[in-house]
């Protein structure tokens, strides 16, 4: 086995090319051809019905509002519509599939010819042509059961649940992506997370990638120089997350450059993504048993979207990613670096929600992006899964801004919502964190501070102010921190020359 | 003059899983090519000007509205399985899979 080329060695010397296939299941409330519910974590094989199951003489009727989200989607990636389209069947034999062929479109997909800007992490804009994008259904779910635990005769065999058989998905092809060079894995993690963030602006699909809503085959090839033909390729299928893509491409550039090094041919095949090691490895080689017959679906009548209505879902796109993070940088204020930190944090709708709940864009970003995102960090967590609301740190910053706490009590306050004590008002008052803006027990704090330290008391009535720190800091102490420092010192002083 | 081969009735028959007898394969080789040259036949009369057929049926966009029905009864979805386990349908070993 050839060994893997250090990444940077493996670019100088060879131009890299990539392809992606990206398949996101449709949120629609029922399945592509019958009205099982589409729903997530059901029990297995609850969401089935004949159809669903292949049953023999049950019939599919295509779901409308499936077609208007792939029409949505073909739109947003500036792909023509197609006059017309049909489905056809992909055969193949294979347990998640009950019918023996899943319904698919081959030569006519509902779009076709597209584009997306696709921006990169030091915000160059990288344009992804697009092939195709398709309509088809998803297959049911295997687990592998080994033979130690096995419960059939200790055999090795496999469950399947039916849920997730037929449950509409959009197929979306790049053409061959040329020009990335050095920087191609970086391209195919931006692609995949730009679609991701444009199937939720459209609102087809929750496309949370934890849940395979969204997922990734990689096509890598690579060729001595950008003149030179296409290399062979892989597809490297399944790859689930952004993190994922990025590693994969670049795994498979390493992978091929050693073997081409060693003068052997890249053998066309699927691998497979192990996660755990960060390695693809040689799973089926395209063959025979490729070959899937395809044939017009004879069950199903051609799709030919109406001009008119093709349009009017175009009037209904919303603004999408890249335009909205615009016009959302402009009213911030947030300079490049600032909001490039922001989207890479995935927190913009949590900024966005935080400012309407009433903090400044500033303040908003020093919260999400400074305590938020280390104790983020720290717990391994997202920013959105983190235990607190936008609208709670909007309620929080609120409380800084009314002067009611300082920056050093509120974040006292956030560590008792995080800790599922309730909203910042209810934290700070079972707390007792509230700044002591009264005059009253400051002044006792301060005679009694002087009275404690009388050798530093008597510095600074006869002039020298070097030592007030001292007296600052014991009467914070007394005041467990919710004095307001300034004020402190004010009242000092006032005390002293008084 | 022969169009399909014995080769190729046994490579389909493969993909499609039927087993076929070598008396099968000849018989049918035989029979398919009638069929098939039929076909050809067809296409020698229509012009290029004829477009291809896949739907007879005057009609498109038959969709069906976004409304859940009552899914079968798991009881009843499983009692078609020679085994299941845990609610899931038991399948021989997939081999040279992960999914």
């Amino acid at each position: 086995m050839s060994t893997l080329v250090d990444y940077d060695d493996a670019v100088a010397r060879y131009d890299t090319v990539i392809g992606i296939e990206v398949h996101v299941e449709l949120g629609t409330k029922t399945k592509m051809f019958d009205g099982a519910p589409a729903g997530f974590g059901e029990e297995p094989n609850t969401s089935v019905t004949p159809v669903s199951l292949g049953l023999p003489g049950s019939l599919p009727v295509v779901n409308g509002v499936a077609v208007e989200y792939a029409i949505r989607i073909g739109l947003a990636l500036n792909c023509s519509i197609a006059e017309t389209c049909r489905f056809a069947r992909k055969n193949y034999f294979y347990p998640d599939v009950p019918k023996n062929f899943q319904t698919s479109q081959y030569d006519e997909p509902i779009a076709y010819e597209g584009w997306v800007d696709v921006e990169l992490d030091d915000g160059s804009i990288f344009r992804v042509e697009i092939e195709r994008a398709h309509m088809e259904e998803d297959a049911g779910k295997n687990t592998h059961i080994g033979g130690s635990d096995g419960r059939i005769h200790g055999a090795e065999y496999s469950l399947v649940d039916y849920n997730r058989a037929g449950i509409p998905l959009v197929e979306i092809v790049t053409k061959p992506i040329t020009g990335a060079g050095a920087r191609a894995p970086e391209v195919a993690r931006a692609y995949v997370q730009t679609l991701r963030d444009l199937f939720r602006a459209l609102e087809v699909s929750e496309a949370r990638m934890e849940r395979g809503n969204v997922r990734a085959d990689v096509n890598v090839s690579i060729r001595p120089t950008p003149e030179s033909p296409l290399g062979t390729r892989t597809e490297t299928k399944n790859v689930n997350s952004f993190r994922s893509v990025e590693r994969a491409v670049r795994y498979e550039v390493s992978r091929q450059a050693g073997v081409l090094d060693d003068g052997i041919a890249i053998i066309q095949e699927t691998r497979h993504w192990h996660e755990d090691t960060g390695t693809t490895a040689s799973g089926r080689v395209k063959s025979d048993a490729e070959d899937y017959r395809y044939f017009p679906e004879p069950d199903l009548v051609p799709i030919a979207p109406d001009r008119a209505w093709v349009e009017e879902i175009r009037a209904s796109l919303p603004e999408l990613p890249a335009a909205r993070r615009r016009r959302l940088q402009g009213e911030w204020q947030y300079a490049d670096a600032e909001m490039r930190d922001v989207v890479n944090a995935g927190a913009v709708e949590l900024i966005e929600t935080t400012i309407a709940a009433g903090a400044s864009p500033a303040a908003a970003r020093k919260w999400w992006m400074g305590e938020l995102a280390r104790t983020a960090k720290q717990q391994e967590v997202e920013l959105a899964e983190l235990p607190v609301t936008p609208t709670q740190i909007g309620q929080l910053q609120k409380l800084v801004d009314d002067g009611r706490i300082n920056d050093k009590l509120a974040r006292q306050v956030l560590e008792g919502v995080l800790a599922g004590e309730g909203d910042p008002e209810t934290v700070l008052v079972a707390r007792g964190l509230e700044v002591v803006s009264d005059d009253g027990p400051l002044l006792e704090a301060i005679d009694a501070a002087l009275a404690a330290q009388p050798d530093i008391a008597e510095k600074i009535r006869s002039g020298n102010l070097g030592p007030v720190g001292a007296i600052i800091g014991a009467v914070m102490k007394a005041t467990r921190g919710q004095a307001d420092a300034g004020r402190v010192r004010e009242l000092l002083l006032e005390r002293i020359q008084g | 003059m022969s169009t399909l081969s014995r080769d190729e009735v046994a490579r389909v028959a493969g993909l499609a899983r039927i087993d076929l007898t070598p008396a099968e394969l000849d018989r049918l080789a035989g029979e398919l090519d009638v069929i098939v040259e039929s076909v050809a036949r067809v296409s020698e009369i229509a012009t290029p000007d004829v477009p291809a057929t896949s739907h007879p049926l005057p009609l498109t966009n038959v969709f069906r509205p976004d409304v859940p029905v009552e899914p079968v009864d798991r009881a009843l979805v499983l009692a078609s399985a020679p085994e299941h386990i845990d609610g899931k349908f038991a399948v021989p070993q997939i081999l040279g899979e992960d999914a």
